[in-house]
């Protein structure tokens, strides 16, 4: 029986609160499932002690998970959009991502913010924002970006049990997706990007929702001729370059593609890289798919005028292999 | 599992007795290690801006008393005393503030991020505000565990300006937090008065509105701080709740060494030394019997420990700069990672 991303993902908390002690979730509404029913009734299973509803105080409630993984406990908060993040850019930028290193190696900040990022449905330019570059760019901080069910499943128990703060992006065109429950034999280490389909003619890197419009890209230019192989990198902090380079010594061809926006997204820094370490390997200049320069409009018209998806990708694919 | 972070160890409880011949010495060690501070900035030796607490020394010596190792304590930039009170050693709080290996955080923290987890010290944050939630997790902590440990937060009258304090105070609040928040209001905030700050003259003011229990102090009076900190302290101890406790204090260097404060009249700054807490603990322990000569015998003490101290911080080695990005990332399954990040 298939079940949804948001279904799969509570399994992983789930089990990983079943499983230790110090695991504590808490944030705006997690006590009656949050605002995507992801925590729901996790609060009847282990109680409002351990599955705490807090008020719409980002900065504090950033704080008091940091705070209270200082002193041993493995919080898990959740901010409802990441739009929200930019009320705790204080303690996540300043407090929880410097804290190993000021500290001399002292302390550690053992912290998941599961968050939700991307546009859909209309959400508008304050509930749709891809914000990842900006954590990515912070030191100290994992970020991570799953792309499926089962993958969100492998990923979030990992990044729990891991001893730095993570960034845990969930993208809601996602929360509906559904798969049969797969367990994975071991977890995912964090940082190891995964090759979601083979091929040898083009590299796709993609992180996210992208990759799901990555596959389908993949699927309409096989029907050409075309063998797109599509790296879903999973997380952007560790980038997994090993991976970057496997691929692109096979392709020679790369595009990449993700929903923020392409000035200064994570995409220029990845292309960056390709472009100084594996420059001899490319046939083509790396390309980039990604979102127009403006904020997300409301409108469903113009809203899907702007996001970037498959058809974006097959059309860049194409130039790049014409 | 990796990234735990290792409870403090075991201390010596908060003893029965008031020691205060122990206090104004502990009080002289502040002084004086923030004198040598002052000194060597000024001479260019300290990099950065460090913020000085010359003054406000009875608040940290005062609440500190009634901490023990357990109990966590997160400051501001102004935190020297805080560190030094909690049970950091001289030595290696000096060696930070000078940047070198030998420090408490290795020379990566510096003056404004003091952290001696060994003795409860979880934090100092150069970002007004900042620490304040970062205690109330740790007093969420402390009371998941049902322990009776506390958390002590310390903070400028300036941080109230901060939308967090009034988060952190609604949330403190809410769940009944063993939180202490300890406002040191020394009447500036950075280069200007709290009158041109805010309307609410005294920070405990806030308390009521959220069903918090407060008290406004004087914070030169050592023996003020201690009862009103003990009592409070008590009753955290008995899950009452978080208590918010202003000590009214003087700051009496500038807001960072080499401040020139254009923003203070020379008769204000005369009047300094009738405010100082070390002279005020002294008339009192003078006029209750204790001989002058053991009181300087004290400071002298001090003098000496803390110029030891000063002294073998200023031989201790640089950090090597090979080890610049040890201490990004905890866990060591990203060691190899990191390298890639990088």
């Amino acid at each position: 029986m298939s079940q949804t991303f948001i279904e799969i993902l509570r399994r992983a908390l789930d089990e990983e609160m079943a499983r230790d002690a110090a695991v504590h979730l808490l944030g705006e509404d997690v006590a009656v499932g949050g605002a995507f029913g992801v925590t729901h009734g996790l609060v009847q299973r282990y109680g409002a002690g351990r599955v705490r509803n807090t008020p719409i105080s980002e900065a504090a409630i950033t704080g008091i998970a940091t705070g209270a993984a200082l002193c041993g406990l493995r919080p898990v908060l959740e901010i409802m959009f990441i739009d929200f993040a930019t009320l705790a850019l204080d303690c996540l930028v300043n407090q929880a991502a410097k804290y190993r290193y000021m500290s001399g190696g002292q302390l550690a900040v053992p912290m998941v913010v599961r968050t939700q990022s991307g546009a859909a449905g209309g959400a508008a330019a304050q509930h749709s924002q891809s914000l990842e570059a900006w954590f990515a760019h912070i030191p100290g901080l994992i970020v991570v970006a799953p792309s499926a069910p089962n993958e969100a499943y492998g990923l979030l128990k990992s990044a729990i049990r891991l001893g730095d703060p993570v960034l845990f992006i969930e993208h809601k065109r996602l929360y509906a997706m559904k798969e049969v429950f797969e367990p994975p034999a071991e977890l995912p280490p964090i940082g190891r990007a995964r090759v979601a389909r083979a091929g040898s003619d083009v590299t796709v890197i993609a992180y996210s929702a992208m990759v799901r419009s990555a596959l389908d890209a993949a699927e309409e230019l096989g029907r050409s001729g075309i063998e797109v192989e599509v790296l879903d990198l999973r997380s952007l902090v560790p980038l997994d370059m090993t991976a970057i380079g496997a691929s692109v010594a096979k392709t020679h061809r790369v595009v990449i593609a993700h929903e923020a926006v392409r000035s200064g997204g994570f995409g220029a820094e990845i292309a960056a890289r390709i472009g100084s370490a594996l420059f001899d390997e490319l046939d083509a200049p790396v390309t980039r798919v990604a979102c127009p320069f403006a904020p997300i409009p409301f409108a469903p018209e113009l809203e899907q005028a702007l996001l970037p998806g498959a058809r974006n990708i097959v059309h860049a694919v194409r130039t790049l292999c014409s | 599992m990796s990234g735990n972070n290792t409870p403090p160890e075991p201390g010596p409880p908060a003893s029965g007795a008031v020691d205060w011949a122990r206090m104004y010495g502990e009080l002289w060690r502040i002084r004086l290690f923030e004198g040598h501070v002052q000194r060597l900035a000024a001479a260019g030796e300290v990099p950065g801006f460090p913020h000085l607490s010359t003054g406000q020394e009875a608040v940290a010596v005062g609440v500190c008393a009634h901490l023990t190792r357990e109990d966590t304590l997160f400051t501001g930039h102004r935190g020297h005393g805080h560190t030094l009170a909690k049970g950091g050693d001289l030595r290696a709080t000096f060696a930070e503030i000078l940047g070198r290996e030998s420090g408490l955080c290795r020379g990566r923290g510096g003056s404004m991020h003091l952290v001696d987890a060994r003795n409860g010290m979880l934090g100092a944050t150069g970002v007004v505000g900042g620490n304040l939630p970062l205690a109330a997790g740790a007093a969420w902590a402390a009371q998941v565990r049902r322990t009776t440990h506390i958390s002590a937060a310390f903070f400028g009258d300036g941080a109230t300006g901060a939308g967090v304090f009034h988060e952190t105070l609604n949330l403190a609040a809410l769940w009944r937090l063993p939180l202490l928040l300890v406002c040191e209001n020394n009447g500036y905030a950075e280069f200007t008065s709290r009158a041109e700050h805010s309307n609410v003259a005294h920070v405990s003011a806030f308390a009521a509105p959220y069903q918090v229990s407060a008290a406004t102090i004087d914070g030169n009076d050592l023996l003020a701080v201690h009862a009103a900190a003990g009592a409070a302290i008590a009753r955290l101890r008995r899950g009452e709740g978080p208590y918010l406790l202003e000590c009214m204090t003087y700051r009496m260097s500038g807001h960072y060494v080499g401040d020139a404060q254009q923003y203070r009249s020379k008769e204000e700054l005369a009047a300094v030394r009738e405010k100082c807490p070390i002279e005020r603990l002294k008339r009192h322990l003078l006029a209750s019997g204790m001989a002058a000569e053991d009181l300087d015998r004290i400071a002298e003490q001090a003098r000496l420990e803390v110029q030891r101290a000063v002294d073998e911080a200023r031989a201790s080695p640089r950090p090597d700069p090979a080890t610049v990005l040890e201490c990004v990332y905890w866990s060591p399954e990203l060691s190899s990672a990191r390298a890639r990040v990088s």
